[in-house]
C-alpha cells in the first residue's frame, strides 16, 4: 500500500504528489481568504450590534447541511454558460468550499465578541474608549481564541473537502482519490487519502503554534489566571 | 430553459441513485414469492441504469405475453455483480452489450467488430452461460462535438478530429486517461494528441455542459444518449473502429431458457433498433414508468 508513496517518481512532475499538494493548498488558501473576508466582518457586526444572530446562525447552519458534491455540480451547471474557459470549474469549486468555510468562522467571531467579559468592556468605556477602540483593543483580543478556533475548524473542513475539486476536472489531492477509484488503482487512492490527512495535521499544528503567538498570554489556557475560563468559554 | 432541463436531469439522476440505495437487496433469496426459487419461472435481472431496466422489462412482458412464467429482479448493479448472480443461478437472463461483456469475461480482449467479438465470447463465456442472437440495436462509446463545431470544421468521423486535437480539450470519465478504450486508444489508433484531458463524467451532465459551453471541444458520449436526437450535439463515426461494438443481446443460463423463450427473445432483438434505444431513454428521462415504456414498445413492435 505504501509503495505508491515511497516511489519518488510519483512525487515529481505536473501530476506528482508535490504539485498536487501545492494545488490543494492553493485552493485551501484562496477559500480561507475569501471566507475570512466575508465571515469576520459579518461576525463582528453581529457580535457588536447583538442583532441578527438567530437569522445568520440559522443560515450558517443550513449552509453546513448542504451536500457539497451535489451543490458543486449544480453550481457548475449554472456557471458554465457564463464562463467559456476552465475557470467554469474552478469558480464553483471555490464557491462551495467558501460556503463550507464561512459558518465556523462566523460563529467563532460573533460568539467570541458577545462573550467578551462585560466588565472589561464597561471598564474600557469608563476610561473613555470609543466604540471602535473598544472593539479593536478589548473585544477582538478577548475574542481571539474563539475566532482562531473558528478559523481552525473551518480550515480543517476545507482541506479535507477540497478533494471534491477533482470531481470537476481540477487538480489537488482529490485527483489521486478519484483517478485511483476510476482505474481501480487502490494504492493510489490510499496514498491520496494519507497525504490529505497528513496535510490537514500539518496545518493543524501550524495553527496551534500561530495561536500561541497571536493570542494574549493572559487568555491562553496554559496560563493560570482567573481571566481565562470566562473568555475561552 | 436548457439549464433548467439539465438541472432536472441531475435531480432525476440523483433521485434514481437514491432509489437504488433504498431498494431491497435484489439478490436476497429469502423472499418467498420473488426469488429464483420458483423452478418453472425465468428470473430476469438488469443492470442499474434505465436502458438495461427497460430492456429487462420488455423481455419480461413479452415472455409473459407468450405464456411463459417470469420473475423480475431489476436494478441489480454493475456487471461485476449481475454476472455472478447469473452464474450462481440467482437470475437466469439479463440484457447485455456484446463488447462490454467480452471485455468483462476476457480483460485482455481487443476485438471490436461483431464477427470477431462473437467467436471470442463463445470461447470465454463461463460454462452454461449463452448469448442469443444479437440485436442491430447498439449503444457504443463515441466522441461528441457540438453541431456548430462539426459544421465549422467539417467533422463527420473520428479521423476528422485528429488535425485539430492539438488545440482542443477532450472531456471524459477519469478512467479514460489511462485506458485503451479512451485517450490511449485515441492516440494509438487515430494519432490524436489532445491539448488537454478534462476528467468529468461518461457523457453525463458535466460533460454535456462543458461541451455546450465551450470548456471542452470534444467529449465522450454514449450513442443512445437522447441529447443526440435534439441536434445540438452530434456523435462522430468511429471510422477506425477503436471502440468495440455494443449490440444488445439477451444473455442467460442455457438450461433455464426453453426454445419457446428463445424464440420470443429473438423476435425482440430482431425488432429492436438503436433509434428505439434513444427513444426509450428519452421517455425514461422524461419520467415515464419503465413498465409503461416497455409495454408501449411491445404494443408497437411485436404485434
Amino acid at each position: 500500500m505504501l509503495e505508491y508513496l515511497l516511489d519518488p517518481a510519483n512525487w515529481s512532475g505536473s501530476g506528482g504528489i508535490g504539485m498536487r499538494i501545492a494545488e490543494h493548498l492553493l485552493y485551501t488558501f484562496i477559500t480561507m481568504a475569501i471566507a475570512a473576508l466575508i465571515a469576520m466582518p459579518l461576525g463582528i457586526l453581529i457580535g457588536v450590534s447583538g442583532r441578527g444572530e438567530a437569522f445568520i446562525a440559522g443560515i450558517a447552519n443550513a449552509l453546513r447541511a448542504l451536500p457539497t458534491l451535489g451543490l458543486l455540480i449544480l453550481i457548475v451547471m449554472l456557471v458554465a454558460p457564463l464562463i467559456a474557459n476552465r475557470l467554469a470549474f474552478a469558480v464553483p469549486a471555490i464557491i462551495v468550499l467558501v460556503l463550507l468555510a464561512v459558518p465556523p468562522i462566523l460563529t467563532g467571531t460573533y460568539s467570541g465578541i458577545q462573550n467578551a467579559d462585560r466588565d472589561a468592556v464597561q471598564a474600557a468605556r469608563g476610561m473613555g474608549f470609543t466604540t471602535l477602540q473598544i472593539l479593536f483593543r478589548v473585544q477582538l483580543p478577548i475574542a481571539l481564541p474563539l475566532i482562531m478556533s473558528g478559523l481552525r475548524g473551518s480550515l480543517l473542513q476545507v482541506v479535507s473537502t477540497a478533494t471534491v475539486a477533482a470531481f470537476v476536472s481540477l487538480g489537488g489531492l482529490g485527483r489521486f482519490i478519484i483517478d485511483g477509484r476510476a482505474n481501480q488503482d487502490y494504492p493510489q487512492m490510499f496514498a491520496g487519502a494519507i497525504v490529505v490527512a497528513a496535510v490537514a495535521l500539518g496545518l493543524e499544528l501550524f495553527f496551534i503554534l500561530l495561536e500561541r503567538i497571536v493570542v494574549s498570554p493572559g487568555l491562553q489556557r496554559r496560563t493560570k489566571t482567573s481571566f481565562a475560563p470566562a473568555a475561552a468559554g | 430553459m436548457r439549464t433548467m432541463k439539465k438541472l432536472t436531469a441531475v435531480l432525476a439522476a440523483s433521485t434514481l441513485a437514491l432509489a437504488g440505495c433504498a431498494a431491497s437487496d435484489p439478490l436476497d433469496t429469502d423472499d418467498g414469492d420473488n426469488g429464483g426459487d420458483n423452478p418453472g419461472a425465468i428470473t430476469i435481472g438488469s443492470a442499474d441504469f434505465a436502458e438495461s431496466q427497460i430492456l429487462a422489462s420488455i423481455y419480461a412482458l413479452a415472455l409473459t405475453d407468450a405464456g411463459i412464467e417470469v420473475e423480475e429482479r431489476s436494478n441489480i448493479g454493475s456487471r461485476e455483480v449481475y454476472m455472478l448472480a447469473l452464474q450462481d443461478g440467482s437470475i437466469d437472463l439479463v440484457p447485455e452489450y456484446v463488447g462490454a461483456l467480452l471485455r468483462y469475461v476476457d480483460t485482455e480482449s481487443t476485438e471490436t467488430e461483431l464477427e470477431d467479438v462473437l467467436p471470442a465470447l463463445d470461447e470465454h463465456l463461463p460454462e452454461g452461460i449463452v448469448y442469443l442472437e444479437p440485436s442491430d440495436a447498439a449503444n457504443s462509446n463515441a466522441l461528441a462535438v457540438t453541431a456548430d463545431t462539426a459544421d465549422e470544421y467539417g467533422l463527420e468521423t473520428f479521423s476528422d478530429v485528429t488535425p485539430h486535437a492539438g488545440e482542443w480539450s477532450i472531456g471524459g470519465p477519469p478512467e479514460w486517461e489511462q485506458r485503451q478504450n479512451g485517450i490511449v486508444g485515441l492516440r494509438d489508433v487515430y494519432g490524436m494528441e489532445f491539448n488537454e484531458f478534462v476528467a468529468l463524467d461518461a457523457g453525463g451532465p458535466l460533460s454535456l455542459s462543458a461541451l455546450e459551453n465551450g470548456q471542452v471541444e470534444v467529449a465522450n458520449i454514449f450513442t443512445t444518449n437522447p441529447v443526440l436526437a435534439e441536434g445540438g450535439i452530434v456523435a462522430l463515426e468511429d471510422d477506425e473502429s477503436l471502440f468495440a461494438v455494443e449490440n444488445v443481446t439477451p444473455v442467460g443460463s442455457e438450461e433455464a431458457l426453453s426454445q419457446e423463450a428463445i424464440d420470443v427473445l429473438n423476435s425482440i432483438s430482431e425488432q429492436l433498433t438503436t433509434e428505439h434505444l434513444i427513444e426509450l431513454n428519452q421517455l425514461s428521462d422524461d419520467g415515464a414508468p419503465i413498465e409503461q415504456i416497455a409495454r408501449d414498445w411491445i404494443d408497437e413492435n411485436l404485434s
